[in-house]
């Protein structure tokens, strides 16, 4: 390698984003611009029950309404398709998932029947037309009751339950003994919500008779988990499917389990002869039927302690409910265990983890995915226990982090946390929002009866999954590692491309892909093509491909690099022939003649289009021990994962562990109840920073939508499976009125797992919600009231502070002081 | 039961260009503006009047787009995010949006920016609570609105010095 490979002139950089200038115009191509010729529109026919049976469906008056092409039901769909695949071992994968209702529904707004007619009005005529009884059905609303088996969702599995699985390290039971305290916590509960993406889900299918193969364009946002559970129960091979995603209008998650779906619209095309159907996702459809973000409940927590604060064992029960169908689950139900203990240095844990089916929407990986659930719960317990104890809750965290001088450092369950140095973050944290000062003020304010915390939320945002853990939910699962495949090449007049399976909805993945390969070649990225958005007819998806899970910058970034240095070394080669010189007389660069390879020797040079001229068109000039070179290089790129051990539910889960710390001011009303930020910092951690424009905004996004959940945005339904916030109106997403000015900081720990020391981000481990938590916590624990749910607005508040719920609240904590 | 619905014959000038058409009474105007006009950097996001994906300026004003029948619009100039721009020069409220990383997936961004220009074009020297105030009716999901409230004060000293 020549000393030009040593140099990085644009990973680091703020670059300004390639994407930037058609979404500037208003000529982004989402995939609702897309027409087709001969498009049909599909409607959907929803259940406006939580839980019934299906009676009967008459499409008759619907199919005799003139622009209407067919409909379809799910007792006529279920006979040509198999059920979905269900990740579940029995009972759980014994669950019949179609994507039409077939004999009863079980969740509002389940999709009971579809239309598709000429224009969209007239699907939405006719969809009405379509007449449904329906039998009601005892609803099972919440996940603790649901286990209790008495209306069951699922026949066939027999029980709601759909995994259990005991996680258990150390000794927890002799810590506890041996413990100077053990703080008991009955109940607490991390709510349900969806970030909601701006552009809801869109469906472009076709299946082509001429061909046989079914076309899609879509913003699904995990292609090649679709594909694959799509081939299974459409009975085609896998090659048949085409999948096109483009500009996608956010995801964050929600967008990946659209399958059913999509498996709707190509049976569609199907019966309509072949003609392409679109189906556009309304706002409501979104908020009752897409995907939510899993809710969990957290039973009859102990928590030992040493006389010095330091937590020795937690011990708890953990039921986790995934809606009617599990889908992605019950992934979430190991997905956690990446941070079993979160920050923290505890080795003694039991963690007894249940998931159930309820009669409410599916869940989806919403960011944050799991994990968030089990850090919002350790961050609880580390602030009740602080309380508890008399310990500050700086001072608590600081006892218990992970010290910087451990890392690499394996977890109980043998997760690797590649780096980290959370005290200084803390540090940073405490001096951006200036804590001192904030302390004294909240001191003078308390004097004056005004009610404000201070609150820290540590987090972690694990990224590049090891698929492996899915064989600890299910040791028959096939699934393990990890991969994303690249291509890089010079096309026939020497452009250079690149092709990355991911399908970025606002990463800038474009941008950093230039960059890493920019510096490969040691030119400007403006020179770099990069083809985003995904498609299966590029050849560079592997089964991992698509955006999800905060990995990018070390799976995609790497597969890139992977990519760019085989078709680097491919130029050198041919170069050396062509300029008659060693390879290591080369070097990369910018010339007259735009991008060459030059010999420092002579000064000879060969520009981009010389070297792709010899291998794509004049190739009779190729000497013939070159006739492997292609200038046209894939590349995939294999996490270094094994499979876990699935009885000990050990192993390396996740490659890499970036990491966020917050801290909120906050004060409550008196009079209205209404929690406002006074001031915010965000501190983030991910390693070598490829672009910090974009870490930045994805840190800004994530913090939002932290807030918006922690204060704003939870998915209410009522005692008979009514949802109530199926409106933008009624679910109120955060707004420019309500988010407050983020302070941001930054401190880097490369990581030693990746190549470029990158950690994977943009989740964000949802920090705001156990930050904002810990300030409402840190101004009610005077008052004796306890935060044991994830979600609070003015009027939790109002009935924490003012209502009989105080009673309750006391109850909830309780110390035995051994010393 | 849906009968024969007749079309209303409107006018309307878009970004500029005047248009004559026959619409069905019940068609919203971002409709006419994707579908007829093939105007597509106008969004929909939530079909209630919450989230200002569709906004437009109509005759100068921040309009909702979903939540106006295109007859409504008969006789007015409409301006939508393709009109943004002069002689493919980004206007200065794109570029600022650019330059600030306002952006992310893009999708909440041309009514943005649109409700900025009706912002700019009364206040050239908007408050942090009025630069607020005047994109509340926008929802964006994936910036934290920190950025655009940078893209926004960057535009209004641009708007400002020109």
């Amino acid at each position: 390698m020549g000393p030009e490979a040593a140099k990085k002139n644009w990973v680091g950089k703020p670059l300004p984003r390639k994407e930037e200038d058609r979404l500037l115009r208003g000529r982004g191509k989402f995939a609702d611009d897309i027409k087709l010729r001969e498009m049909l529109y599909l409607r959907f026919v929803r259940s406006p029950y939580a839980h019934a049976k299906i009676v009967s469906v008459d499409v008759s008056a619907a199919e005799a309404l003139p622009g209407v092409v067919a409909t379809l039901t799910g007792a006529e769909l279920a006979p040509q398709v198999q059920p979905f695949i269900e990740i579940a071992p029995d009972p759980g994968g014994k669950i019949k998932d179609y994507a039409l209702a077939v004999s009863k529904v079980r969740y509002q707004g389940e999709p009971v029947a579809a239309v598709v007619a000429e224009s969209p009005s007239l699907a939405d005529d006719a969809a009405e037309l379509i007449q449904v009884e329906y039998e009601a059905l005892d609803p099972v609303i919440d996940g603790e009751e649901a286990l209790k088996d008495a209306s069951i969702l699922h026949e066939e599995a027999g029980t709601n339950r759909v995994w259990r699985g005991v996680f258990e390290y150390g000794d927890a039971d002799k810590a506890l003994k041996e413990a100077a305290y053990v703080v008991n916590i009955d109940r607490m509960h991390f709510h349900r919500f969806s970030s909601t993406p701006l552009e809801n889900n869109v469906v472009i299918a076709q299946w082509d008779p001429k061909d046989e193969r079914i076309y899609y364009q879509c913003n699904n946002s995990f292609p090649s988990f679709a594909i694959q559970f799509l081939a299974a129960h459409l009975q085609v091979h896998i090659d048949r499917i085409r999948v096109q995603t483009s500009d996608i209008g956010g995801s964050f998650g929600i967008k990946i389990t659209t399958y059913p779906q999509m498996a709707v619209c190509a049976m569609a095309s199907k019966k309509a002869g072949g003609r392409p159907v679109k189906w556009v996702e309304t706002r409501s459809e979104h908020m009752t039927s897409s995907a939510h973000g899993n809710e969990r409940t957290f039973r009859d927590t102990r928590v030992a302690l040493d006389k010095n604060g330091v937590i020795t064992a937690i011990v708890s029960r953990h039921i986790d409910d995934c809606g009617a169908y599990p889908r992605y689950e019950p992934l979430g139900c190991v997905i956690w265990s990446q941070v079993f203990p979160g920050v923290y240095r505890f080795k003694n844990a039991r963690i007894d983890f249940s998931q159930a089916v309820t009669n409410k929407c599916p869940v989806g990986p919403n960011r944050g995915y799991s994990r968030m659930q089990h850090l919002w719960f350790l961050e609880r317990v580390v602030d009740i226990c602080a309380h508890e104890l008399g310990i500050p809750p700086d001072e608590m965290r600081l006892r218990n982090y992970i010290r910087p001088e451990e890392f690499p450092y394996t977890t109980p369950n043998g997760c690797v946390y590649d780096s980290g140095d959370y005290p200084k973050m803390l540090q940073v944290a405490k001096g951006l929002i200036g804590w001192d000062d904030w302390k004294k003020k909240q001191a003078e304010a308390r004097k004056q009866g005004r009610v404000i915390g201070i609150g820290i939320g540590t987090t972690l945002d694990s990224g590049t999954n090891n698929f492996g853990q899915s064989q600890i939910v299910n040791p028959g699962a096939p699934f393990s590692g990890n991969s994303q495949g690249a291509n890089c090449k010079l096309d026939i007049y020497g452009e250079v491309v690149v092709a990355v399976g991911s399908c970025p909805q606002g990463q800038g993945h474009e941008t950093t892909a230039a960059q890493v390969v920019a510096d490969v070649l040691n030119i400007h990225p403006d020179l770099i093509t990069v083809r985003t958005g995904f498609d299966t007819e590029r050849n560079v998806h592997t089964g991992f491909s698509g955006t999800y899970a905060s990995q990018f910058a070390v799976s995609g970034l790497s597969a890139v690099h992977g990519a760019a240095q085989k078709l680097k070394a491919e130029m050198k080669r041919l170069a050396s022939s062509v300029l008659n010189t060693k390879e290591d007389d080369l070097e990369f660069g910018a010339g007259a003649q735009g991008p060459e390879v030059r010999a420092r020797s002579t000064g000879k040079s060969i520009n981009y289009w010389g070297l792709a001229n010899i291998v794509n068109v004049n190739s009779a000039v190729l000497p013939v021990e070159m006739h492997d070179v292609t200038l046209n290089c894939r590349y995939i790129w294999r996490a270094p994962f094994k499979v876990p051990d699935t009885v000990k539910k050990y192993g390396s889960l996740t490659l890499t562990y970036a990491s966020q710390l917050h801290i909120a001011v906050l004060e409550i009303d008196r009079e209205t109840f209404i929690p406002r930020i006074l001031d915010y910092v965000a501190v983030d951690d991910c390693g070598t920073v490829i672009n910090p424009g974009i870490v930045e905004g994805q840190v800004y996004g994530a913090t939002a939508h932290g807030i918006g959940a922690a204060l704003m945005e939870t998915c209410v339904y009522d005692a008979v499976g009514n949802m109530l916030t199926s409106t933008f109106s009624d679910y109120t997403p955060i707004t420019a009125m309500n988010m407050p000015k983020v302070k941001y900081g930054h401190t880097e720990t490369p990581s030693p797992h990746s190549y470029s020391g990158a950690k994977g981000m943009g989740e964000g481990g949802a920090a705001p919600i156990h930050t904002v938590s810990a300030a409402l916590q840190d101004a009610l624990f005077a008052d004796g009231i306890f935060i044991d749910d994830s979600f609070n607005n003015a009027d939790s508040l109002f009935r924490a502070m003012v209502g009989k719920e105080i009673s309750q609240a006391k109850q909830l904590v309780r110390v035995e002081r051994r010393t | 039961m849906p009968e024969t619905i007749e079309k209303v014959a409107i006018r309307l000038k878009v970004n500029g260009k005047p248009h004559s058409l026959q619409v069905e009474p019940r068609k919203l105007l971002v409709e006419l503006l994707r579908e007829d006009l093939d105007l597509t950097g106008t969004h929909v996001g939530c079909d209630t009047t919450y989230c200002g994906a569709c906004t437009v300026l109509m005759n100068g004003a921040a309009v909702k787009s979903c939540t106006m029948f295109a007859v409504q619009a008969d006789g007015a100039e409409i301006l939508t995010v393709e009109g943004l721009e002069k002689d493919g020069k980004l206007h200065p409220i794109q570029a600022a949006f650019g330059d600030s990383y306002g952006l992310q997936c893009g999708y909440c961004t041309p009514g943005l920016m649109l409700s900025t220009a009706q912002l700019l074009a009364n206040n050239q020297q908007p408050s942090d609570a009025q630069i607020r105030k005047a994109i509340a009716g926008n929802t964006c999901r994936c910036t934290g609105y920190q950025n655009i409230f940078k893209a926004i004060q960057r535009a209004a000293q641009t708007v400002k010095g020109a």
